[in-house]
């Protein structure tokens, strides 16, 4: 078991064409650091000056992390962790 | 000024037909990409934009062909992200700009103007114009399926126009949505997902469905053409009102693209030299009970802080973390303008207000705009002797819950003057 990170489809360049990246981790930000170890692409179009950017949400098991403990909130194996760019509406 | 163009003349310009869009292009960074369903950059996530050559619209573009063209949003079709002709919502646009005195006289102002949408063709809100432009696209990528996350009226014009169009959707609508929302999207032979969660819920799934199925999302894959239709709310008013924008606008937010889009307009229009200033100050409406994008203005931050659980009779504003909030917050602030929130009594009040002033049956949406402004301008934010313009985007007939209680019941009487006659002389104003 791991935490499986879901990559946007647009993204996957960055990530050797994979949709799901296998991690360990404690918190978000250590499995994120973990997928930056594996392709260190991704990491600089995630953050900015150690911050998630603006335009881009994360979800842990489908609720966003900003409604949890941010990049401090806790993970464990099995758990699904998406990456998604914000999208308008209406 | 009127510019005539050297060599065009009808409305099946040449050059119309390749369009003047030369790309994408990243809202932050300025990385260019082709004309593809793609709605991020891989650089950094941020929005991507239509790109367009503004001289080759200048040189084809004149008030007098745009005026001989016919009165619908295609009439703007050179700022529009289509190749050829519109494939989908041909008839799209063209709504009144209507002179609203006997509203400007009950908000205690001189000059005011509504732009009604509340009669967009055909699903009776301005989503009929991002949509037209959006499916047209989805057309020559060749999608076959479409969808859409939507608070209501995206939902009703996804589906309608889809229908006319030949494309299968799937619509993701909050399982909560007014019941008149959900039939008029039914009606239609969408497939109709409710999801028990917020709109930013339904948001965040349909970003998912979009990355596994690969359909064409109108307000994600396709979202840099979808956002440009907004624009043509601007086009016509400006048009309407004799080729000059007004001093202020008041507009609703929701996901905070349309108020970005409508001055966008107004500076397309001067850079081609169709008007010769786009200077307007823009006013944001939200409902209180879900007001990220106001709250944001009023504090002073630069970026909104997401609403987790939206509260409001205003459904179709209800998005609590609004993907164009930043840019919404930017320029409100550096037109001048301001934004205000109000509360679901206000809101329904307001609704009332303008259906017996002007005989306009706005939806809720239409109930903050008009209370907005009513508390801008009694903020002195709005002053009250110079021009102002009320975007109403949706119709009342969808969200009739909101003011169901505040109408009289009809009186129920026989079929003879002796029981209506007694009626006119204690309620006069019954019979007006």
């Amino acid at each position: 078991m791991a935490i499986r990170i879901h990559i946007p489809t647009p993204m996957r360049q960055h990530t050797d064409g994979n949709a799901v990246v296998e991690v360990s981790g404690e918190t978000i930000q250590a499995a994120l650091d973990a997928l930056g170890e594996k392709y260190p692409a991704i990491t600089q179009r995630v953050f900015d000056n150690g911050q998630v950017r603006r335009f881009i949400n994360i979800y842990l098991n489908d609720e966003d992390i900003r409604y949890l403990d941010n990049l401090e909130t806790a993970v464990k194996d099995g758990d699904e962790v998406s990456i998604i760019p914000a999208v308008a509406g209406g | 000024m009127n510019r005539a163009p050297a060599t065009i003349n009808s409305y099946d310009e040449r050059d119309v037909m390749s369009g003047f869009v030369r790309g994408l292009k990243c809202r932050l960074c300025g990385t260019t990409y082709g004309k593809e369903p793609l709605n991020f950059c891989t650089e950094d996530f941020g929005p991507l934009e239509v790109d367009y050559d503004y001289d080759a619209i200048r040189q084809n573009v004149s008030r007098d062909l745009l005026e001989r063209r016919p009165d619908t949003m295609w009439r703007f079709r050179e700022f529009l992200p289509i190749d050829g002709e519109p494939a989908v919502g041909a008839q799209v646009g063209g709504t009144p700009l209507i002179k609203a005195d006997r509203l400007a006289e009950a908000l205690g102002v001189d000059k005011l103007w509504i732009k009604n949408d509340a009669v967009n063709f055909p699903t009776l809100s301005f989503k009929d114009r991002v949509v037209s432009v959006a499916l047209s696209k989805a057309k020559e990528f060749g999608f076959e399926t479409v969808g859409c996350a939507s608070t209501g009226n995206l939902a009703n014009s996804v589906a309608a126009n889809s229908a006319a169009a030949g494309l299968t959707s799937y619509i993701f609508i909050p399982a909560d949505l007014e019941a008149t929302k959900i039939l008029g999207t039914s009606i239609y032979g969408a497939k109709v997902i409710g999801v028990r969660g917020t709109y930013d819920e339904v948001n965040r799934l349909c970003t998912q469905v979009a990355f596994k199925y690969n359909w064409g999302f109108v307000n994600i894959n396709l979202r840099p053409f979808y956002a440009e239709g907004s624009k043509s709310v601007g086009f016509e008013i400006a048009q309407q009102l004799g080729w000059r924008v007004p001093q202020h606008i008041v507009v609703p937010m929701a996901g905070g693209s349309l108020i970005g889009k409508i001055p966008k307009a107004f500076d397309e229009l001067a850079r081609v030299g169709l008007i010769d200033d786009a200077t307007c100050k823009v006013y944001g409406a939200q409902p209180a009970g879900c007001s990220p994008i106001s709250t944001a203005v009023k504090n002073g931050w630069d970026s909104h802080r997401p609403v987790r659980k939206p509260n409001t009779i205003a459904k179709s504003l209800a998005i609590g973390d609004p993907a164009d909030g930043y840019f919404a917050i930017k320029l409100i602030r550096e037109s001048g303008g301001w934004a205000e929130d109000v509360t679901d009594d206000e809101i329904a009040d307001a609704m009332v207000l303008l259906g017996r002033t002007e005989g306009i049956f706005a939806e809720t949406a239409g109930g903050v705009t008009v209370a907005v402004a009513r508390k801008l301008i009694e903020q002195g934010r709005i002053p009250r002797n110079e021009e102002i313009v009320l975007c109403i985007t949706g119709n009342g007939l969808k969200t009739q819950d909101a003011v169901v209680d505040r109408l009289e019941a009809p009186t129920i009487i026989r079929p003879s003057l002796e029981e209506f006659s007694p009626l006119v002389a204690e309620t006069p104003a019954a019979v007006v």
